[in-house]
């Protein structure tokens, strides 16, 4: 991973990702979003339901956006007036789901190496594997299966897989929500590692201010489908509705209801 | 002891398992994974075969498949056997019989599958069919084959579409339960027998392996 980073170094790094995306409901919108995300961790956080997860789904071309647009640098993903729609698996984009998502019919290596680039042969995508695996300190898992992996081993596990694809942005959907906040604090820390070795955008959902301020500076706050502030973790720190940036919220929705 | 009749119901079905799942994943694969127009006409036809009796059924396959349809004239021209009263009739009956329980069965295996990995697939850079051949069928795999052997038991007990398309001509399209129906006729109780265990037997031991294979008992994950 680390010396292939420059395989397509002309493509990768330094592109900022646009973001500009309606969905239509009924009368109005569910989503109305606009916001930037330079390379480097940008953390986006809102109650369930305000559009996190279809922001991303829409990035990574799993959600059709009724209208907007969403480009990586100059690059085009997603354009409804000039009806430009880069399919999901064009994109490059890792994406690591709330639950994680590991096949569970393929071992951790497997898992790793099936987004690999499609030239690497079964030797190098093992051994890329492996090497993947070794470094986020679960090697041992590498030819056991899902079903036998602990909360903190299947995250290293899923996190390997989606940086293992040479992605030219990173979205991860509340990825550490499952697990205790040791293990997250150490998790935070490796992915910080790699985030700054990728130089992409990285998106990351959460509601753990702890997570956000290890990760990044950047926050965009999401409520009801709109980008209700754009900033950084300390100006949120602190007042009234951004008490939902709590260290430890158990109900992070039921206080952003309020 | 004349097995002549097993033996027949035997190499029907399989060719019958065979062609069901051939047409049939690909159905429940389309009606899982497609949103198209008329999906929900299509998944009622193709059903239809576990509601209607086995007669309005061959009434059906005799109209559109007989000697003097389109078809039916078709398939005469061009392979110098008609379809209906002939191992092909045959094969076909049992085929209808089957079809609907692979689709249902099948689709309801391809729809099982965690929606979220398909969609990992993809943003893992496989296209639709890759991701289809590599996590949702893979994941599917258990459910499609318990699919396939009641299907393949479907189309060994096969009687009334057999009887109204295929006839009931020894040693060409009399099947082991057709045979049965005759013996007893006939007061060959002992004939009969013979058939009804072995048909029981497969029938249990079909059912026994098609428990063992679905969600719930243990899987070898």
């Amino acid at each position: 991973m680390v010396a292939e980073g420059a395989r397509n170094g002309g493509k990768r790094g330094s592109a900022t990702l646009h973001v500009d995306v309606r969905v239509a409901h009924g009368e109005g919108f569910a989503l109305d979003v606009r916001f930037d995300a330079a390379p480097g961790v940008t953390v986006l956080f809102g109650p369930s339901g305000s559009g996190k997860s279809t922001t991303l789904a829409a990035i990574a071309g799993l959600a059709r956006p009724t209208s907007g647009r969403i480009a990586l640098g100059e690059e085009t993903w997603f354009d409804a007036a000039s009806r430009v729609d880069v399919p999901v698996h064009k994109r490059a984009v890792a994406f690591v789901f709330q639950s994680l998502a590991l096949f569970p019919h393929m071992t951790a290596a497997q898992n790793i190496a099936y987004g690999m680039h499609r030239d690497l042969d079964r030797e190098a995508k093992r051994k890329r594997a492996l090497a993947l695996l070794e470094r986020l300190r679960v090697a041992p898992l590498a030819d056991r299966k899902p079903a036998t992996f602990s909360g903190g081993e299947a995250q290293r596990v899923a996190l390997a897989r989606a940086l293992a694809t040479e992605p030219r942005v990173v979205l991860l959907d509340e990825p550490f929500s499952a697990l205790d906040r040791e293990l997250r604090v150490d998790l935070v820390g490796d992915l910080r590692e790699f985030v700054r070795e990728l130089d992409v955008p990285v998106l990351f959902v959460t509601h753990h201010r702890q997570e956000a301020r290890a990760l990044g500076q950047r926050v965009v706050v999401l409520d009801r489908g709109r980008v209700e502030r754009v900033g950084t973790v300390d100006e949120l720190g602190g007042g009234g509705r951004d008490m939902s940036f709590d260290e430890t919220p158990l109900d992070p929705d039921g206080m952003m209801r309020r | 002891m004349d097995l002549g009749p097993l033996a027949l119901s035997l190499q029907i079905a399989t060719v019958a398992t065979l062609l069901a799942a051939a047409i049939g994943v690909g159905l429940a694969t389309l009606l899982a994974n497609v949103r198209f127009p008329g999906r929900d006409l299509v998944d009622v036809v193709v059903t239809a075969p576990i509601v209607l009796p086995p007669t309005v059924l061959g009434y059906y396959l005799l109209v559109s498949v007989g000697r003097r349809s389109f078809i039916g004239h078709a398939f005469e021209a061009i392979f110098g056997s008609p379809i209906v009263f002939t191992r092909t009739g045959a094969v076909l009956a049992a085929t209808v019989g089957a079809l609907p329980l692979v689709v249902k069965s099948g689709r309801a295996a391809l729809e099982g599958v965690d929606a979220t990995l398909i969609r990992a697939a993809r943003t893992l850079g496989a296209g639709a069919g890759r991701a289809f051949l590599t996590v949702q069928l893979p994941l599917a795999a258990r459910g499609i084959i318990a699919a396939l052997m009641l299907a393949f038991a479907r189309s060994l007990g096969d009687f009334g579409i057999t009887l109204m398309v295929a006839g009931d001509i020894p040693g060409e399209t009399q099947t082991a339960s057709l045979a049965i129906y005759d013996a007893i006729q006939e007061h060959r109780d002992q004939a009969a027998l013979v058939m009804v265990v072995a048909l029981t037997a497969i029938a249990v031991a079909i059912l026994y392996t098609v428990n063992k294979l679905a969600p719930g008992g243990r899987d070898g994950r």
